[in-house]
């Protein structure tokens, strides 16, 4: 084999990919202190060894280095299942089961490059976002309680020959506000309405939540972080009194079969990238995989299913499952740029001074991990997987799990400023409602209400080192 | 395709090259920083070179889809596939260089976008009212704002528009599955069903592909002061050398070795292939693979016999690290070869036993070009890159 006349080349590099890393300093033998993490971001290593440095719209899909041959061929074959249409009906395939109700035809209609999805043009259906449903209540395991018609969201499409369960359109409404510094903004605050209804009415008291598609880089590592550096996060903040105070979502662990921490997903209403990927598949797609045999359609649609072709196999076979969510699990985080920039880094030291490391942490450790690649990482993700009251402007007023209307998790940070250049916009939050990144600090109330009000009170040309900093990231 | 003789001509120059440039004479420290700036230079010169001759091709292409469309004919129609083959295997030989935010970066997704699902373009087997083509009521007129708009929307396989849309405009599906696509030129001559729609939408789209080459091709030329070459020769040395280096480790690894070959060599899906309509993949391979060697080397012959050679990355390995240098030569060798004995056709090519000559030899490509890109990453550490953008 070719390889073998690389005598200097050490070991390690025999298996890797061609992402460039620079070489970590070791950091493996500090034991997890986020008190002193806190202050140790400045590496452009945002993912530790699973760091890569493409800036271009491919920057969030490339798979983390060293991954073992086995890993990386799984990787590619997750690729391209994320990547390509699934159909409905035709000859038997791989690629058949799509429907009878479903979001998205591919996981890549939403996550598109694996970036974040596209909040809609006002008066224009959803596609890039889903919209959550539900009753009041809980089931047994305190999950959200699906509509009796609908389900757990509205999926806005259906095979040939299958009335779409609904449309979903979005409006907005301007609200008009003032910088410390008298410049003027106006945020705008969509409603939605749900039209076409195929089915009947929805509930009369329905709970409706709209998510936008995450960005998906750096997922297996933040799984990877062990829960008990997230609870000592949520002790930190309980102790310090700043009015800060994150928990734990607690869901179900279908896989386990018990409650786990939760730690995907909006509200972290997911405890695992597999079956965030199974759920995917499930609900967004109406495909059915070892994990959710079922299809996502309710016994009051169950008039439809004589429509799609009945089958004892899953149409998901266990084997694409694992490569989708490897491949999820696998991609790699970007890079930080603009260490050595004076405005970066001012702003960085602004954004710590306003309190936003306080949950956006700068500084996490994973454990051990399935994925060598991942495990005993020190990563910069700007998160603390807890669940933060974020006030009543953001609340979604649809409680999931331990997750109430206005709590929403820490979304992680890293890749952020390559947003723009992987999916060509920069709408942020869980509905894409801010239009770039200063409206959506604007937008933090509840426990981030002191830090959104300290940017808000900055200069201008503080404001935009603050900005420049999260773009660095 | 396998016959290609200026390809063939092209691997058997090359493989020849390291052997002769085995025993240069390591350059002291000193000389360093102006033999990056040389390596840098020339790279730019290749680049520019390479564009230009991929541009010059799309421009054939060009031509021979408008002599299809004034006369629809088997001849016609043979000859805008023959100039699909040529210049797709010229814009192959440029793909190391993207993946840094290069001027291909910018429109690559409407270039070369794939996999295609056929059925969001036209017509297929068990769709015939299928894709843009017969939607009369969506899309009343096909024009090239509608065509980039529809590229890659809620999903990234409904691609719209690139090499690989005209490619199944000229082809069609493979019928059962197997070998290239049989479409008929009466696809393109009046009369038939949307004939009128699908004539100007292969129109759009092969003049949005010489559009786009044309704006990478204007962005590398010289003598500008204020295109992306300009840009590239003044930033610091050492950033571009990343990019460099990136451009040639991520095409080989990630790209080639990965979704390439192991997709497609693990699914035994023929679907997996870039040129599954076609069924030319393995010369595009080959054009990759002795791309990245063009790059290493720092030299290119173009179309019209000019030859550009210059210090390459491995000049600047040589003077780093002598024996590395060498074993980086061997490689990139060993990796052009290996591509080459994939034997064609690409859909054959993956089928059978793992113990099959096809499919062990898809697998010493696999292996070689994954060995390339971690020693090309190996290299960026010798050279003590900082990779910050």
């Amino acid at each position: 084999m070719a390889a073998l006349r690389v005598n200097s080349v050490p070991a390690k590099w025999m298996a890797c990919t061609a992402v460039l890393v620079l070489v970590a300093p070791d950091v493996r033998a500090t034991e997890p202190n986020p008190q002193v993490a806190a202050r140790e971001s400045n590496t452009e290593l945002a993912g530790g060894d699973a760091t890569v440095f493409d800036v271009s719209p491919k920057a969030f899909g490339f798979p983390v280095p060293d991954l073992d041959d086995e890993s990386r061929a799984a990787f590619f074959i997750g690729h391209s299942f994320f990547l390509r249409n699934w159909v409905a009906g035709g000859p038997p395939s791989s690629r058949a089961g799509l429907g009878p109700f479903f979001n998205a035809r591919s996981c890549s209609a939403c996550h598109a490059n694996d970036g974040r999805g596209h909040p809609p043009e006002p008066g224009q259906p959803l596609v890039e976002v889903l919209m959550r449903l539900s009753v009041p209540g809980a089931g047994a395991h305190h999950e959200p309680l699906p509509d009796p018609v609908y389900g757990g969201q509205i999926q806005g499409q259906a095979i040939p020959g299958v009335h779409p369960e609904a449309d979903v359109v979005a409006t907005y409404t301007q609200l008009p506000g003032q910088f410390g510094d008298g410049e003027y903004f106006s945020l705008r605050r969509p409603t939605y309405s749900v039209t076409n209804l195929g089915y009947g009415p929805l509930a009369s008291d329905a709970l409706l939540s709209p998510r936008v598609a995450p960005a998906m880089a750096g997922m297996g590592l933040l799984e990877a972080v062990p829960e008990s550096e997230l609870r000592a996060i949520a002790q930190q903040q309980a102790r310090a009194g700043q009015g800060v105070h994150g928990h734990l979502n607690s869901v179900w662990d279908a896989v386990a079969g018990q409650m786990a921490v939760g730690r995907f997903g909006w509200k972290a209403e997911q405890p695992t990238v597999f079956q965030q990927t199974a759920g995917a598949f499930n609900e967004d797609m109406g495909l059915t995989s070892p994990l959710f045999p079922r299809e996502s359609y309710t016994a009051g649609e169950a008039r439809v299913c004589a429509l799609k072709s009945p089958s004892d196999q899953p149409e998901v076979s266990a084997k694409i499952l694992h490569d989708v969510a490897l491949y999820s699990r696998s991609l790699a985080v970007p890079g930080r740029r603009g260490m050595t920039d004076a405005t970066v880094l001012r702003g960085e030291k602004l954004f710590q001074q306003a309190g936003c490391t306080v949950c956006h942490a700068s500084t996490l450790h994973t454990g051990d991990s399935d994925l060598p690649p991942l495990a005993h990482q020190t990563i910069h993700p700007y998160t603390d997987l807890l669940l933060h009251d974020m006030g009543d402007g953001l609340s979604d007023h649809r409680p999931t799990f331990d997750a109430t209307g206005n709590d929403w998790r820490t979304p992680p940070l890293w890749g952020i400023g390559l947003v723009s250049t992987v999916n060509g916009h920069t709408f942020f939050l869980h509905d894409g409602r801010a239009r770039n990144l200063t409206e959506a600090i604007l937008w933090h109330g509840g426990e981030a209400q002191t830090a959104g009000e300290n940017f808000r009170h900055l200069s201008k040309s503080d404001r935009d080192a603050f900005i420049a900093f999260l773009n660095s990231l | 395709m396998k016959a290609n003789p200026i390809l063939l001509l092209i691997v058997l120059t090359c493989l020849r090259i390291p052997l002769a440039a085995g025993g240069a004479t390591p350059v002291a420290k000193t000389a360093l920083p102006d033999l990056k700036r040389a390596v840098i230079a020339n790279y730019a010169a290749v680049a520019s070179a390479n564009f230009q001759d991929s541009l010059a091709s799309a421009k054939k292409l060009q031509s021979a889809v408008d002599a299809l469309l004034a006369k629809a004919s088997d001849e016609t129609l043979a000859a805008a596939r023959q100039a699909w083959l040529s210049a797709h295997q010229t814009y192959s030989l440029t793909e190391t260089f993207r993946f840094y935010n290069g001027p291909i970066d910018e429109v690559e997704a409407l270039v070369n976008s794939w996999p295609i699902d056929a059925s969001y373009i036209d017509s297929v087997a068990d769709a015939p009212d299928a894709g843009i083509v017969n939607a009369v009521a969506n899309y009343p007129a096909i024009s090239r704002t509608l065509v980039i708009s529809l590229n890659a929307r809620e999903g990234k396989q409904n691609i719209s528009t690139g090499f690989h849309a005209i490619e199944f405009l000229l082809w069609g599906q493979p019928p059962g599955g197997r070998g290239a696509g049989q479409r008929s030129w009466r696809d393109y001559s009046a009369g038939g069903k949307n004939v009128e729609r699908r004539r100007e939408y292969l129109r759009v789209v092969t003049d949005l592909v010489v559009e786009h080459l044309q704006t990478v091709a204007n962005a590398w030329a010289s003598g500008s002061t204020d295109n992306f070459r300009a840009k590239f020769l003044a930033m610091d040395p050492d950033a571009a050398l990343a990019d460099i280096l990136m451009g040639m480790g991520a095409l080989s690894g990630p790209e080639l070795s990965g979704e390439r070959l192991t997709t497609a060599y693990e699914t035994k899906e023929r679907g997996e292939q870039q040129d599954c309509f076609s069924n030319s993949t393995c010369a595009d391979l080959i054009a990759n693979a002795i791309g990245i060697q063009n790059v290493f080397l720092g030299r290119y012959t173009s179309a019209s016999g000019q030859k550009i050679e210059g210090p390459g990355v491995l000049g600047l390995l040589q003077a780093v690290d002598p024996a590395f240098a060498g074993q980086l030569s061997a490689q990139v060798s060993d990796a052009v070869a290996a591509v080459h004995d994939i034997p064609p056709p690409f859909d054959q090519a993956i089928l059978g036993t793992n113990q099959s000559p096809n499919r062990a030899a898809m697998k010493k490509a696999i292996t070689a070009l994954q060995t390339q890109s971690s020693m090309i990453a190996e290299t960026a550490k010798l050279l003590s890159l900082e990779l910050k953008l």
